[in-house]
C-alpha cells in the first residue's frame, strides 16, 4: 500500500470542508493557545493514551503541527515510566523517580483530559468519556498493552486479589511488588513467569530478576529468584544476561525454558510437569493491544494485535485513526518498547500534519530502538536497532550490519541509561 | 553560521562512505533536483527530511538535540564535525559503547541531512 492511497482521504474536498468547519467550532471552544499562534487549527487530533507513544504524539504535533488542536486523553494523573521501574524492585530507585507530570505538554498547548475512554466510534469521529465526548478529524491510540488471562486458571482471580502481581504497568502494581519483596523471608523464594513472546519490553523480565536478586543478594542471600520462561531461551541478550547472572547471582537465579504456566494456586506456580512453590510470585500474562483498540475495532492481526500502515502509523482497519507502540503488530525484529512507541508518535505526528495539510507524507521514514538494561545496580547492557522503512514490502526493516549489543555489561553504559531516560521523559513530555 | 556558509565547507574527512563534503550543498541540491523533477509536493516533504530523521535520535541526545545528562548536545553542532564524527563511528577509528551500531543504520545521505538539521538548532538557554 503506498502513502498516495493513504492520503486520498485528506486531500478530499470533504475532509476540507470538514477541517475547516471544525477550526470555526474549536475557535468558539476558545483555545488560547491556537489562538496566540494565530488563525483556526488546521485539525483537531484526539490522542488516547499519555504513555511513551500518546505523550510523544501529543508534544510532536504542537511542536511541528503549530496550530493543531490537540486533546490528549489519560486515565492516570502521571506518567510513570516502565523503563527504570525495575530499579524500584532493587530498591535503588524510589516510584517518584519514574513519574513524571503532564504539566509540560499543557504548557506547549495540548489539552491534557483526565478521563478513562468508554468508547470510540470511528464512523463518527467522536471519543467517549465519562468526562464528555470528543470529536477529532485524526485519532491517534496508543492504548499500550492488556492482559489475557485466559488459558491459565485462577490467574485472574489471583491478579483481581492483587496476591500475584504482574508489575508490568508500572506504577502502584510495582510498589506492591517491592512490599512483598520487603516483607518476603530470607530464605524465601521469588518466581517470576514470562509469557511466549511478543510482549511488551523483551529484555525487561530479565532484568528484572537482576535487579529483584541483587537485592535478595544484599538483604536476603538464602533466598533464590526462579525464572519460568514459556520461552525455548532467554528472549533478548540472552549471552549478556547469562554471563551476568554466572556473574554475580550464582546460586540466587535459577532459569527455566520452556516453562509454560498452566495455573495459579496461592503463589504456587503450576507448569506442565512441576509445581513451583513461591513466597512472592510475580506473573507477567500474556499480552495483546489495549482493550480500547478492540473497542474501536481496530484490532485486525491475530485477534491481538492493530495493523497499521508504517508511513502513517494508520490501521489498517480505519483510516484516519492512527495506532501507536505496544499496540502495534510489529514490523520483523521491531520490538515492543517505550523507545520505540517514542519512534511511532514522532512517524504519526509527522504523518497526521502532512495529511491535515494535504501534502504528501514521508515516504522513507526510519525509526530506531535502544534498550538498556540494568544487570546490577550499577551495569547496564543495551540492545540497539535502525529500522528503514521498505517500500516494496510495506514494513520496516532493520538495517544489515547496523544494530547491535554491548561488548560486555559496563558502568559508563548505567550513566547512559540513566540519561536515556531522561532525555526521552523530557522529549516525549516537555519536562 | 548560516545555512550557506555551512554549505561551503570542504572536505573534513573521508569515511567509510566516501568523502564527508558538501552537507548541506547536496541538500540543497537534492531538493532542487526534486523540485524541478516532482514539483512543489515534494519539495515540501523533502524539507522535513533531516527533521524527521533528526528526531529519531531525540529519545537520547534530547529534543532538537538539547542533550541532558552524560549525552552529546548536538543543537548547534556545525553539520561538518558531526559529520566527522559519525564517519569515526562507522569506521571504528572512534571506540563507542553504543554509536557505531547505530550510525550504520543510517545513509549517507540521511546522516548529512540529520547533521544539517541540527546545526541549525539553536542550543537551548543560550
Amino acid at each position: 500500500m503506498n502513502h498516495e492511497a493513504h492520503n486520498l482521504p485528506a486531500t478530499s474536498g470533504l475532509t476540507r470542508r470538514r477541517v475547516l468547519g471544525v477550526g470555526v467550532a474549536a475557535s468558539t471552544i476558545g483555545l488560547a493557545s491556537c489562538a496566540s499562534l494565530g488563525g483556526a487549527p488546521i485539525g483537531r487530533v484526539v490522542v488516547v493514551g499519555g504513555g511513551y507513544g500518546g505523550a510523544t504524539a501529543a508534544r510532536y504535533l504542537r511542536m511541528w503541527g503549530g496550530n493543531v488542536d490537540v486533546t490528549l486523553i489519560e486515565r492516570n494523573d502521571a506518567f510513570v515510566s516502565c523503563p527504570i521501574s525495575n530499579l524500584v524492585l532493587g530498591g535503588y530507585k524510589q516510584i517518584g523517580d519514574v513519574t513524571r507530570g503532564y504539566d509540560g505538554l499543557k504548557a506547549l498547548g495540548v489539552k491534557v483530559v483526565k478521563a478513562e475512554v468508554t468508547a470510540v466510534d470511528v464512523a463518527a469521529k467522536k471519543v467517549r468519556t465519562a468526562a464528555g465526548e470528543f470529536a477529532y478529524d485524526r485519532l491517534v491510540l496508543s492504548p499500550g498493552v492488556d492482559f489475557m488471562t485466559e488459558g491459565v486458571a485462577g490467574l485472574q482471580a489471583a491478579l483481581d486479589s492483587g496476591r500475584v502481581l504482574h508489575s508490568w504497568k508500572a506504577g502502584p502494581q510495582t510498589v506492591a511488588l517491592r512490599r512483598q519483596l520487603e516483607a518476603m523471608p530470607d530464605g524465601g523464594v521469588f518466581a517470576m513467569c514470562i509469557p511466549l513472546a511478543p510482549y511488551r519490553c523483551p529484555p525487561g523480565p530479565y532484568e528484572r530478576a537482576c535487579m529483584v536478586a541483587s537485592y535478595l543478594k544484599a538483604a536476603k542471600p538464602r533466598s533464590k529468584v526462579i525464572v519460568l520462561d514459556a520461552n525455548p531461551d532467554i528472549t533478548s541478550k540472552a549471552g549478556l544476561f547469562r554471563k551476568a547472572w554466572a556473574d554475580h547471582y550464582a546460586g540466587i537465579i535459577e532459569y527455566k525454558a520452556n516453562a509454560v504456566l498452566r495455573e495459579v494456586s496461592g503463589t504456587t506456580a503450576r507448569l506442565e510437569f512441576e509445581d513451583v512453590k513461591a513466597d512472592v510470585l510475580n506473573v507477567i500474562p500474556a499480552q495483546r493491544a489495549g482493550d480500547i483498540a478492540r473497542s474501536a475495532g481496530i484490532v485486525n492481526a491475530n485477534n491481538r494485535w492493530v495493523g497499521v500502515n508504517w508511513l502513517t502509523m494508520e490501521s489498517t482497519a480505519a483510516p484516519g485513526v492512527h495506532a501507536l507502540g505496544d499496540a502495534t503488530l510489529s514490523a520483523p525484529a521491531m520490538p515492543k518498547s517505550g523507545h520505540m512507541a517514542n519512534q511511532h508518535g514522532k512517524v504519526a505526528a509527522a504523518a497526521i500534519i502532512a495529511q491535515l495539510r494535504g501534502e504528501p507524507v514521508n515516504s522513507t521514514p526510519v525509526v530506531m530502538n535502544t534498550c538498556y538494561s540494568f544487570v546490577t545496580a550499577r551495569d547496564v547492557v543495551h540492545v540497539a536497532s535502525v529500522h528503514q522503512y521498505d517500500a516494496k514490502d510495506a514494513t520496516f526493516k532493520t538495517v544489515p550490519g547496523s544494530g547491535g549489543l554491548s561488548a560486555a555489561a559496563n558502568q559508563i553504559e548505567g550513566r547512559y541509561a540513566l540519561s536515556w531516560a531522561d532525555n526521552i521523559w523530557g522529549d516525549a513530555l516537555a519536562v | 553560521m548560516s545555512p550557506a556558509r555551512r554549505g561551503t565547507r570542504r572536505v573534513l574527512h573521508a569515511g567509510p562512505f566516501g568523502p564527508v563534503t558538501r552537507g548541506a550543498r547536496s541538500l540543497v541540491l537534492a531538493a532542487a533536483t526534486l523540485l524541478g523533477l516532482a514539483g512543489q509536493a515534494a519539495m515540501a516533504q523533502d524539507a522535513n527530511l533531516g527533521r524527521n530523521l533528526a528526531a529519531t535520535c531525540a529519545n537520547c541526545h534530547g529534543t532538537n538535540g538539547n542533550a541532558r545528562g552524560d549525552m552529546k548536545p548536538l543543537a548547534g553542532m556545525p553539520a561538518d564535525k558531526m559529520l566527522a564524527m559519525l564517519a569515526d563511528f562507522r569506521s571504528g577509528n572512534q571506540p563507542a559503547t553504543i554509536m557505531h551500531q547505530i550510525s550504520k543504520g543510517y545513509t549517507e545521505e540521511q546522516l548529512k541531512l540529520v547533521a544539517a538539521y541540527f546545526a541549525a538548532q539553536k542550543p537551548a538557554g543560550k
